[in-house]
């Protein structure tokens, strides 16, 4: 059996503990991920999820200028970027792109100082690199528990709200009549997306956090009726591509042209765009055979009947 | 808004807590006719309801009363105050002064006895909700957790599609589905909770005419066989007249109400508009068109003293 995998798992592959960090981390992150992208799709709110993301940069960058791990840093910055866009009216469909707009060009500022810092004091050959873009393999294993308990954590937020979320992604005004307390809901719902970006962030990088997010959901999305089935394939899809990017990047590192290895997360991001495409075959050779007859389905809307 | 109520627990047919006993009917002012007809028990009261928003009288001394059972068109032109009504009996807007009664007791957050369909509630077709889901919502959406699958459960849920005609398409995606099967859809999600009163905000706004003359009847067909009351808002009467058996006639936040018979007509809708209008009936359709002459509004432009035939309704 190994020996028939031995072109696809390069030797080594099962030992190194850096992987195995990699397998475990990348796969909790995956299915976090999963789940709170499919409402985060369902609520429109993927502009807020790229945000949080690309805040982290700031988050990251602080936290290397003052010597502690990136985690904290993703951690920190994205639930105070999460709070004040809550303030600024995040859940008013008007305030919203304004809300995530100030508080994303606001914290960029900070990222351009933070990086320039680091470059100033440090030597950061990769600091910046690895907090734009990842790097599930230089993940140190000391904060595998912690990342481990924050997504233990936004699953329980997720799970407890499951009902209450989703009816209020459908429709507020639905909710609200229910007695659902639609901002305190959304508020919680944030703070999961927060922390889920944060975790990300440690896998593929600040501003890939959303690829995971968003690209698995969209992509059950197309394939799934069931905000739960959606949930299961698009974790499915996370996880997969995970796994499958740590092993191609792990092949690389025998590929041209420089032998040092490719990027995890250039693997993932591809894997993910390229499934999403291919989910959006089945709709396209559906609307090619029905088009014909496209010109009849088309819906009357008349104001009323006076 | 009062955030601090969680999203708790509250099993279908709860009776929400209130200290005014059941059958305590009072007696408000009630403008125009509102002998109560029949000894129906009283499922919603307004009394006098004033609302204020940003310094505009949106709701004007609102009196009227729903009956278990009865079929209500609330009818009045956009801004006239329908969704705000609406907003009040939910227990999601605050009144100035007045009181809502729903079954004899105060209105609340989160009453099990009110069924509501928002206007406008069109989905994307790429929401992954089936039409039973969306039921499945209303039997126990604000519960925590994730609804584990039963037997009794789906049973229900099936048999509330059907009840509105939804049957064939309980699996599609509801962003799928026409406006019409949305709005079936729609009911259903609201009477799988057995309410007693069900709040329909605008509901033909979106559809053609025989989509909404198939909702209306459905409704009507609710009213009656499950004694739901139910009420509806419009902006057009016509729609409604061959099964509504009462009419709260709302203009600019004051209500006329009572029987179709006791409330369109010249005397009461030219005082409730504060000018003169006139009641046509013409091909059992009515039409609700500007006074001759005396209106001040009217009299300046090229509307000359013939032609000036302005629809009002």
């Amino acid at each position: 059996m190994s020996h028939l995998l031995a072109p696809i798992f390069e030797p080594g592959f099962f030992d190194s503990t850096t992987v195995q960090t990699a397998v475990l981390v990348g796969a909790v992150v995956a299915l976090v991920a999963a789940a709170v992208g499919v409402f985060t799709v369902m609520r429109g709110q993927s502009f807020a999820g790229e945000a949080l993301g690309d805040i982290g940069t700031t988050g990251g960058s602080g936290a290397f200028l003052i010597g502690v791990g990136p985690l904290w840093g993703f951690v920190a910055i994205s639930v105070v970027a999460a709070a004040a866009m809550e303030m600024i009216g995040v859940q008013r469909a008007r305030g919203r792109d304004l809300a995530t707009g100030i508080v994303l060009s606001a914290a960029l500022g900070l990222a351009a100082l933070f990086l320039n810092l680091d470059a100033t004091y440090h030597d950061t050959t990769g600091a910046t690199v690895t907090i734009l873009f990842g790097s599930m393999f230089a993940i140190a294993s000391s904060t595998v528990p912690v990342m481990v308990l924050l997504s233990l954590i936004v699953l329980a937020i997720v799970a407890v709200l499951y009902r209450p979320l989703l009816l209020s992604s459908v429709s507020g005004e639905l909710a609200a009549a229910r007695g659902i307390p639609v901002r305190l809901v959304g508020a919680l719902y944030l703070l999961a997306l927060a922390l889920s970006v944060a975790l990300a962030a440690m896998t593929i990088g600040t501003i890939l956090s959303t690829a995971l997010l968003i690209g698995p959901a969209a992509t059950a999305l197309r394939l799934t009726k069931r905000p739960g089935a959606a949930m299961l394939v698009a974790g499915l899809i996370g996880v997969g591509a995970t796994w499958l990017g740590i092993v191609l990047a792990y092949d690389s590192y025998d590929w041209p042209p420089i032998h040092r290895g490719w990027p995890v997360s250039f693997f993932v991001v591809t894997i993910i765009f390229g499934l999403y495409l291919l989910a959006g075959v089945p709709e396209l050779w559906r609307t090619r055979r029905r088009r014909p007859a496209a010109h009849l389905s088309g819906e009357t809307l008349t104001a009323g009947g006076r | 808004m009062t955030g601090d109520v969680p999203p708790g627990d509250v099993p279908p047919g709860d009776v929400p807590t209130g200290d005014v006993p059941t059958g305590d009917v009072p007696t408000g002012d009630v403008p125009t006719g509102d002998a109560h007809s029949g000894a129906r028990e009283e499922i919603l009261s307004v009394e006098g309801v004033s609302v204020r928003l940003s310094g505009r009288e949106v709701l004007n001394e609102v009196n009227f009363r729903v009956g278990a059972g009865e079929f209500t068109g609330l009818i009045g032109s956009n801004g006239a105050g329908k969704t705000t009504l609406f907003r009040v009996i939910l227990g999601l807007q605050a009144t100035t002064a007045g009181r809502v009664q729903v079954a004899g007791r105060p209105r609340s957050r989160r009453n099990p006895l009110i069924g509501y369909v928002p206007q406008k509630f069109l989905l994307d077709p790429d929401m992954p909700l089936r039409a039973r889901d969306l039921v499945g919502l209303g039997l126990d959406g604000p519960r925590f957790g994730i609804a584990r699958p039963s037997r009794a459960r789906r049973e229900l849920i099936d048999e509330m599609l059907a009840a509105v005609d939804a049957g064939g398409f309980a699996d599609a995606r509801v962003g799928n589905l026409s406006g019409g099967e949305q709005q079936r859809v729609l009911i259903a999600h609201a009477l799988i909770g057995r309410p007693k009163l069900l709040l329909l905000d605008e509901p033909l706004a979106n559809l053609d005419l025989p989509s909404g003359q198939e909702v209306v009847a459905l409704l009507a067909r609710i009213a009656s066989e499950q004694g739901i009351a139910v009420l509806i808002s419009a902006h057009e009467m016509n729609p409604l007249l061959p099964v509504m058996e009462r009419i709260v006639y709302l203009v600019g936040g004051r209500a006329a109400s009572g029987t179709t018979e006791e409330v369109v007509r010249t005397d009461v809708l030219s005082e409730l508009y504060g000018r003169q209008v006139e009641v046509l009936h013409i091909h059992g359709r009515v039409l609700v068109v500007a006074g001759p002459g005396d209106d001040p509004e009217s009299a300046h432009g090229h509307e000359g003293p013939l032609i000036a035939v302005e629809i009002v309704q």
